[in-house]
């Protein structure tokens, strides 16, 4: 059936259609939806699991008792399943095994801008790169095959333009999913220093083996165009290099990053007189070019930063700039803000009144770090923020330890908040520890987890105690506010950070974006006894602005919160 | 034939996923190849936010630079001035006359422009601009400003009213189809 899809959905459903029986992920934008979209087949298993290292265990476990299995993550996620990943990369598998990572050049969504190809190369496996979603359903597809054929999972790669993107996929036959037995082999699979010094050698003669796969037309092709120039590129930068110069270039294209081709890459570069590396980020292609011995022209024409485009490569080959108009007026920008009525916004604005030192994480609340709260001091990577904030007030001791706290999601706790807080009671730091239950998963479009009480699916699941699971990680001062409270959040933050001992506060309601949330009535300003003194708008809602000298609520934005109406002195807001 | 360009931008959070939807849908149908660039995640939280839409009888490239859209069709005035660089010498560009204030606009880090569809179209820019709220409101829900959108730019685009109304049926969810052929309507005949 011919289809379009996101490439993410292309993902899915070549999984799926390869046999796919056991999906494990943590969300993680721009991976999220190969999962929600696996979510939806209902004879296979699928799962949030709390992080990814758990993840990419769960999908090994899945394929060591023979089933295909599959994990999704995004490039930093991949960081956090490195330890399975690299040790995975001897033990093999027993039903393919498909691990898929988005990377995210120009950070659309995200903290950093790491190239994963250096995972495959370091941890020696196999990794495929999509250029479009017809790649990506053929890719996932063939990824199982190739795993089971020689053994080792299969790094499968996504960037932000190949994952968001619809194009037209014509699907194909389904592969059954059948479960392969499971034979005991402590030999493969466990590796303590006598067996693991038998694995290495095989992953070496594998990858040598996935070499001589790398110079077929598998999933590295060649159009010869042109004799003049010749492009080695891949993933959307292929495209790109079609769009800008049609056949006017030769093009290697690689589907396969690691391992690389040797002799395909000498051939084509022999065949052309001057030869160029098209890659965003980092000059992986270049580099191993480059080792063979080859002059070729990359990074000193396109950038290790961020995203390419057409006009990237068009501006790049002296191609003619296509003219554009602009309004002469300045635009201001538009940065992403929290929601009208995010519950996040009332504790973040008790922290910025008292000049708190908050530690970050990740999620919907970082932006509690932009103007006008500005309440935050550093975000780093999942579960910084707690473990950050004890070695912060190791340094500094009490003089922190009374003005400072750590700001973490329900979701991004449960991921990786609670090693961090079981270090804060252990070796004994008199940290305070916010977490700020939102009950979902929200950045990354409202995953379930295990707090909230449901699955993937939305059927009804164990649900966390977060204050009994704190309190059983040894912190003993545990207490709930309201958000929506700014009175009660703020007493309970001034004595949590007096008390000489760690605690924890959880800041708990809904995302108002939940469909279970009702929205209360819109609020309005009396105008006549709005004094334009501005206090309302301290709290940097998109709904509160400033009209003809006296604030305004944007009824068709409020949820009815409330919170502006505690700061108004005046009593005009209701 | 070449490639068309339409770019759909907007807030986060005034619904152009589903119009890009739609058009994808309805493209596809219409029998072209088709790539739709959409972007998820932080962005989405009330920030500008942008959908690519090509298609023709080959397209490579899912997103579009300066100066290679046919057509933007914008949910908000200030997007429509901030995405203007994107469009073709000769483009068109479909505008919301909506006023949603960002952020450093409120806390008053900036101002919002008065004139920027008029000196748009004072570098001839084609600006149609329509009060798409007031007619999505009038179809029964303030949310289908999408909706009264594509029905205004329908005519650019050489498919036939049907394959819209067809789209429409395939895309939305069945209890609001007859709202939105409203929406849809009210945006083509104005």
């Amino acid at each position: 059936m011919k289809k379009l899809m996101i490439g993410n959905q292309a993902v899915a459903a070549g999984l799926y259609d390869g046999g796919l029986g056991v999906v494990s992920s943590y969300p993680g934008t721009p991976s999220t939806e190969i999962t929600e979209f696996l979510s939806k087949y209902e004879d296979i298993h699928s799962e949030w699991a709390p992080n990814e290292k758990v993840a990419c265990e769960v999908a090994f476990g899945a394929s060591l008792a023979g089933a295909r299995s599959a994990c999704a993550m995004k490039h930093v996620g991949l960081n956090v399943a490195a330890d399975p990943l690299f040790t995975l990369s001897y033990t093999g598998v027993n039903g393919g095994m498909v691990i898929c990572v988005a990377d995210d050049p120009a950070m659309h969504s995200s903290q950093n801008e790491q190239d994963s190809r250096h995972y495959a190369i370091a941890s020696k496996v196999p990794m495929l790169e999509p250029a479009d979603s017809q790649e990506a359903y053929d890719f996932a597809k063939k990824a199982f095959e190739l795993s089971e054929k020689y053994d080792t999972p299969v790094l499968l790669r996504m960037c932000t333009r190949i994952a968001h993107s619809q194009s037209i996929v014509q699907t194909g036959e389904k592969t059954p999913a059948v479960l392969k037995d499971y034979v005991k082999n402590p030999a493969k699979y466990i590796m303590m220093p006598g067996n693991a010094i038998k694995r290495h050698p095989i992953v070496e003669e594998r990858t040598a083996a996935l070499v001589e796969l790398a110079e077929t037309e598998e999933f590295n092709t060649v159009e010869m165009n042109s004799d003049e120039i010749g492009i080695i590129t891949s993933g959307c930068s292929y495209l790109y290099v079609k769009e800008a110069l049609g056949d006017k270039a030769s093009i290697l294209k690689i589907g396969m990053p690691n391992p690389l081709p040797v002799q395909m890459i000498k051939d084509f570069a022999s065949k052309v007189k001057k030869l160029y590396v098209i890659e965003e980020l980092d000059p992986v292609i270049e580099n191993h070019v480059k080792a063979l011995g080859i002059e070729v022209v990359g990074k000193e024409l396109f950038s290790i930063l961020g995203e390419f485009s057409q006009s990237t490569v068009a501006k790049a080959f002296g191609l003619e700039e296509k003219p554009s108009v602009s309004a002469d007026s300045e635009i201001p920008a538009r940065p992403p803000m929290m929601c009208a009525g995010c519950p996040h916004r009332g504790m973040y604005y008790v922290l910025a009144k008292n000049k708190i030192t908050a530690l970050g994480d990740i999620g919907c609340y970082t932006l509690g770090a932009v103007p006008p709260l500005s309440a935050l001091d550093s975000t780093l990577c999942m579960g910084a923020s707690i473990s950050g904030l004890h070695g912060f007030n190791l340094a500094r001791r009490a003089e922190t330890e009374q003005k400072s706290v750590a700001v973490i999601g329900d979701s991004t706790f449960m991921h990786s908040g609670m090693t961090g807080l079981v270090n804060i009671a252990y070796n004994a730091t008199n940290s305070t520890v916010i977490i700020l239950d939102n009950s979902i998963t929200g950045m990354t479009g409202h995953q379930q987890n295990p707090t909230t009480g449901y699955n993937i699916k939305g059927d009804p699941a164990a649900k966390v105690d977060l204050e009994a699971l704190c309190k059983a990680l040894g912190i003993n001062r545990v207490r709930v506010v309201d958000p929506y409270d700014l009175k009660t959040c703020e007493t309970a933050v001034k004595e949590e950070l007096a008390v000489e001992e760690p605690s924890v506060i959880i800041s708990r309601r809904p995302c108002v974006l939940l469909k279970s949330v009702k929205a209360k009535p819109s609020l309005a300003v009396d105008k006549d006894k709005c004094k334009s003194c501005k206090k309302c708008m301290t709290l940097g809602c998109p709904a509160i602005s400033f009209k003809d000298g006296k604030a305004h609520i944007d009824n068709t934005l409020c949820v009815g919160c409330g919170v502006c109406n505690q700061l108004c002195a005046f009593d005009a807001i209701n | 034939m070449n490639t068309t360009s339409v770019m759909i931008v907007g807030v986060g959070g005034q619904g152009s996923l589903l119009a890009s939807k739609l058009l994808g849908r309805l493209l596809v149908d219409s029998g072209y190849d088709v790539k739709v660039s959409e972007v998820h995640g932080m962005s989405q939280r009330g920030g500008s936010v942008v959908t690519y839409v090509r298609f023709g009888e080959k397209v490579y490239s899912p997103i579009i630079t300066e100066g290679e859209a046919d057509i933007i069709i914008s949910f908000e005035k200030l997007e429509a001035a901030r995405y203007a660089k994107f469009l073709k010498k000769d483009g068109k560009t479909i505008v919301n006359t909506q006023q949603i204030d960002p952020m450093p606009v409120i806390i008053g880090a900036a101002k919002y422009p008065e004139n920027v569809l008029f000196e748009l179209e004072n570098k001839g820019v084609c600006v149609e601009a329509l009060d798409a709220l007031s007619l999505a409101e009038t179809a029964g829900s303030s949310k289908a400003v999408n909706i009264v959108l594509m029905g205004r730019a329908a005519k650019y685009f050489g498919i036939p009213y049907e394959s819209w109304i067809t789209a429409i049926e395939n895309t939305v969810a069945e209890r609001f189809i007859e709202m939105n052929k409203k929406a849809f309507d009210l945006g083509y005949n104005s």
